[in-house]
């Protein structure tokens, strides 16, 4: 465990610094995933204890929002004052994506079926 | 006693102990709670503890900044959840590599919406500039979404707000939304899902099923980096 959450880290670090250094506009733990992806993908599997230890960690990924969101408390003023178009944007625009992304990934996928 | 009472709260008001605890405590209370109502998507764990953290927080008149420095270590913990989510993309790697064209059509299309209409809805209800630019990147997980808001000038605290209320939102009306749609497959519902509502969505995802969660997890990653890489050109082209 302390071996997968090292190399969690390091590539995470990894990413940061090859965000800083080529002044990348996306962040560094993406970065890190994707490092990470190739790295699976050359190596050909995923190994026991990277597995249980992502999966710790994922399994309790709604956690790691809580702290974030608790700021809502020092955005409350900004937040009342604008609350129409802030609440409106907020499921409007969620519920549009949600259902744009799915019609769109269903119609390629039967078309694909289909041919 | 209570001078007593009193000098034990303002030692442990000072120390980071008490964000932290606080925060394990009250999410596995909002937990305890969804899984009580057989994961009801109404009873958002994280809608749940935020609710009563802010509430407990202003009530005992404790600084969001104080509560911070205790659940930061819960917080950076959102960076190398962001990579291991490499692990259970890999695991679907064949269906990935089935379903490149839907996938890749399907991001491009739910990025994009989830950028323009959230700023063309506020903006036509009259949101200031600060506030369009803060609840641009709302779909994208916490740490790349505060990212872009503070290249772009907007407030990267905020978004972070306006992120988690977008996962809640999302993880909450998905099932609702995606069963009106008559969508059934479950990579297509976790995808919609992850690219939506980032995190958030992609742990209701994974409490749907494992294929549901990698799909979300996948969507979650790819939507990271593509609005990272679509919203400067769109702020370049709309100004």
């Amino acid at each position: 465990m302390l071996g997968a959450i090292t190399l969690l880290l390091v590539y995470q670090l990894v990413g940061e610094v090859i965000a800083l250094v080529f002044k990348l506009p996306v962040p560094g733990p993406v970065i890190g995933m994707l490092l990470l992806f190739l790295t699976l993908l050359a190596r050909g599997s995923i190994g026991e204890g990277l597995r249980n230890t992502a999966n710790g960690l994922l399994s309790h990924l709604s956690l790691l929002f809580v702290p974030a969101g608790t700021g809502v408390m020092v955005h409350l003023a900004r937040v009342a004052d604008e609350w129409v178009p802030i609440v409106a944007a907020l499921i409007g625009s969620t519920v549009l994506t949600i259902a744009v992304t799915a019609l769109v990934m269903r119609a390629l996928m039967s078309r694909r079926e289909r041919t | 006693m209570t001078p007593k009472v009193l000098d034990v709260w303002v030692y442990l008001s000072t120390t980071p102990l008490l964000g932290l605890t606080i925060t394990l405590l009250v999410y596995q209370g909002a937990f305890w709670v969804y899984q009580r109502a057989n994961f009801n998507p109404l009873l958002n764990p994280v809608a749940l503890a935020v609710a009563t953290l802010v509430l407990l927080l202003s009530l005992t008149g404790t600084p969001y900044q104080t509560y911070f420095d205790g659940a930061q270590f819960v917080h950076f913990l959102l960076g190398p959840a962001t990579v291991a989510l490499a692990i259970p993309l890999y695991a679907q790697l064949d269906k990935l590599k089935r379903l490149l064209v839907p996938l890749l059509a399907a991001l491009l299309a739910g990025a994009l919406t989830a950028i323009v209409s959230a700023v063309g809805i506020a903006w036509l209800l009259g949101a200031s500039r600060t506030t369009l630019i803060s609840l641009a990147p709302k779909s994208v997980t916490t740490p790349i979404a505060m990212g872009i808001t503070e290249k772009m000038g907007g407030l990267p605290s905020l978004t972070a707000v306006l992120v988690v209320a977008t996962g809640i939102i999302g993880a909450v009306t998905a099932k609702y939304v995606l069963d009106f749609l008559r969508v059934r497959d479950h990579s297509v519902r976790g995808f919609a899902v992850g690219v939506a509502a980032h995190g958030i969505g992609t742990a209701r995802a994974f409490q749907v099923s494992e294929e549901a969660g990698a799909f979300a997890g996948l969507a979650m990653g790819l939507n990271g980096l593509a609005t990272a890489l679509l919203f400067p050109l769109l702020i370049w082209l709309f100004g």
